[in-house]
């Protein structure tokens, strides 16, 4: 399967978030990181295969939850890891952290910190994609507690009627991940099939499995090409699991069972993807070793590339607020 | 130079600069069809169409949030808010996402988006859509915010807003909306941050923004009657705020009164206040005073309602406080507009 060999390089991609998120939650506890930490293990099947179906010059936004979009978009693991030590070598010049990870020259327009807020950024940069003639398209990730939100109802709307006209290439992927910090969608949604509440607002929408890559990507690749032909907004519901807390100060997390978290490991998206990769041929042990090993010095010289990273100068402190002089 | 309306004016120059640069696009609730509430978009969607002049559902939240994105992505939206009142329901949109974006994304994206509308009190338009916000969006680094007082200045502020790089909270006042004034023609633009000495004088320095500009005005004329010189400070622009002009001027008249249309705690007035003690304090002869609208949500009874909003009445009187002396003031006793007693 042409397919599949193409996954084994999102395989490889998706070992190096894995291995890059358990770093920064080393880093975290050691007192290298600050702020608030939100890693994506567990998710990792929804962002690779999306990104995997996006083009070079397609953009996407996201929440906080953020590293492992700009890692799979191809930003350096060691400008990614210095951000989140707050350096000057980071993705953002050490001025976001890691909520506010940003490669605008790889098409990411970055994660916001407020629930939802960003999803209206992303219709009115789908809208600027086809105003300017372009057929580009843009991903929108968003977590289940997003869809509560007025900035949700408000943007899907909008989306809606602008894609009446192809205005709107815009694809929304909902991450399914079981809670919004420590509330279930059970106890947070009306509706549990969060697909079905795109109905509301006229947008094809389809919930898949999130933790089997491969099932993703198709759903991706169908949402992309979609979005890019009609210029109308199409949303996936990707059902996936969060198998740390919601940040990395959520130790205890009584909102949840151990057990349910080990129910859910039980489908990890990366040993999925390995399964169908090794029962197909195209992976043996040495091999996953090999993978794991180059994750391992990757992630080894984005530490150490942050540690020895000078901080932002004092002047930094100042600069950006404002552009060029009005 | 043509005689144009403050409305006639920001209507103008969308129109110059929209054709000008197909980059401008409107966006806003009955800005298109309905011709814009308060007529400044009339016959630019006939003239523009659908795809530049984007009437929107009644959703803050995602119109201003797109617009956002559109300019992230280099258009240069200009959002018609149909009242200042109704950005709070996109507050966390202005004050999270652009005015912050370039600044935590370390300077990767340009923000060049207008947001205006009608900012303050009209008549008898009670609590809900009487109100001033200069201060709430002036606190916010990341923003510009500017509020012209004559048709020129609405022109040639727009025209800086939309040619710049930055969010601008561009704080019309519908009181003003059929003034009319000269206009220059063309190219005229107008920089932010550099306050408008618009009449000169050596006792007092009133200084003033927007709608209260014309009180001032109206006030300093009274005064000259009674041989009070004032000097008249129109601040053009809150942020950038033109802090040397207003230090230098009350360094020459050692005396200030400081007016705004808004409520008077943690207000304009107060960060202009602060200015001048900071920057001319041992030139003071006297208290600078405040005159401001009266700390109450804006009542419906064209009675309180006038009581609530300052008049020239209020400014001659904190004048001749700050000289020590008594004048007659047109309005009799004070209003309700609070200045200091």
């Amino acid at each position: 399967m042409a397919d599949l060999q193409s996954a084994l390089s999102w395989y490889r991609r998706m070992v190096l978030v894995r291995r890059f998120e358990e770093e920064t939650e080393r880093a975290f506890r050691r007192g290298k990181i600050g702020g608030y930490l939100h890693v994506y293990s567990g998710q990792e099947a929804v962002a690779a295969g999306f990104i995997s179906a996006m083009r070079g010059d397609d953009i996407c936004f996201t929440s906080y939850r953020d590293h492992a979009i700009a890692l799979l978009r191809g930003s350096p693991p060691g400008a990614v890891m210095a951000e989140l030590y707050g350096k000057a070598a980071g993705l953002a010049r050490g001025k976001g952290g890691s909520m506010h990870l940003f490669d605008v020259g790889r098409g990411f327009y970055g994660g916001y910190g407020i629930v939802g807020g960003h999803i209206p950024l992303a219709l009115g940069a789908a809208y600027a994609l086809r105003y300017q003639g372009s057929d580009r398209v843009c991903l929108c990730f968003l977590g289940d507690g997003a869809m509560n939100t007025g900035a949700f109802h408000e943007s899907l709307n909008m989306a809606g009627l602008w894609g009446q006209t192809g205005h709107c290439p815009l694809v929304l992927i909902v991450e399914n991940n079981g809670y919004a910090m420590g509330t279930s969608v059970a106890r947070s949604s009306a509706v549990t099939d969060l697909a079905s509440r795109f109905t509301a607002y006229a947008i094809p929408s389809e919930r898949v499995d999130g933790m089997d890559f491969q099932t993703v990507r198709l759903a991706a690749e169908r949402a992309v090409a979609d979005a890019r032909a009609s210029g109308r907004p199409t949303a996936v519901e990707a059902v996936t699991y969060r198998f740390a807390g919601h940040g990395a100060a959520d130790v205890v997390q009584p909102y949840r069972s151990k057990e349910e978290v080990e129910q859910a490991r039980r489908r990890d998206p990366i040993r999925l993807l390995e399964g169908h990769l090794r029962a197909a041929g195209l992976l043996d042990d040495a091999a996953a070793e090999a993978i794991r090993e180059e994750a391992e010095q990757a992630v080894l010289a984005a530490v150490r590339h942050s540690e020895d990273s000078p901080p932002p100068s004092p002047e930094a402190l100042h600069a950006d607020v404002y552009g060029k002089e009005a | 130079m043509p005689i144009l309306s403050y409305r006639e004016a920001i209507r103008t120059t969308l129109i110059e600069e929209m054709d000008r640069d197909p980059t401008v696009i409107l966006l806003g609730e009955e800005i298109g069809l309905y011709q814009g509430t308060f007529r400044m978009t009339a016959d630019l969607l006939e003239r523009y169409g659908p795809r530049r002049v984007i009437d929107t559902p009644t959703s803050e939240i995602g119109f201003v949030g797109a617009a956002i994105g559109m300019a992230m992505l280099g258009l240069r939206p200009v959002v018609e808010m149909m009242t200042w009142n109704f950005s709070l329901v996109a507050f966390d949109q202005i004050v999270n996402n652009a005015a912050k974006i370039r600044y935590f994304s370390g300077g990767q994206v340009d923000i060049p988006l207008i947001i205006r509308g009608p900012n303050g009190a009209g008549v008898q338009l009670s609590a809900q859509h009487s109100q001033s916000f200069e201060a709430l969006y002036a606190h916010i680094p990341g923003l510009h915010v500017v509020a012209p007082a004559t048709p020129a200045e609405a022109k040639g502020l727009l025209r800086t807003a939309i040619r710049g790089s930055d969010p601008v909270i561009f704080l019309e006042h519908a009181a003003l909306y059929g003034s009319k004034g000269e206009v220059p023609d063309g190219e005229f633009a107008v920089p932010f941050g550099a306050a408008d000495v618009v009449r000169s004088g050596r006792d007092v320095t009133i200084v003033a923004y927007s709608r209260m500009l014309g009180t001032a005005l109206e006030a300093a004329a009274h005064l000259a009657g009674e041989g009070i010189e004032a000097e008249v400070i129109n601040l053009r622009t809150l942020r950038p705020l033109d802090r040397s002009t207003i230090v230098e001027s009350v360094g020459r008249t050692h005396r200030a009164v400081v007016v705004q249309e808004q409520w008077r705690p943690f207000g304009a007035a107060a960060e202009i206040v602060a200015t001048i003690t900071e920057g001319a304090f041992d030139a003071l002869d006297a208290p600078i005073e405040r005159v401001t609208g009266a700390d109450v949500p804006m009542p419906y009874a064209r009675n309180l309602e006038l009581m609530a909003l300052s008049n020239a009445g209020d400014i001659m009187r904190a004048v001749a406080r700050t000289l020590y002396r008594e004048i007659p003031t047109p309005n009799g006793r004070s209003s309700g507009g609070q200045s200091d007693a």
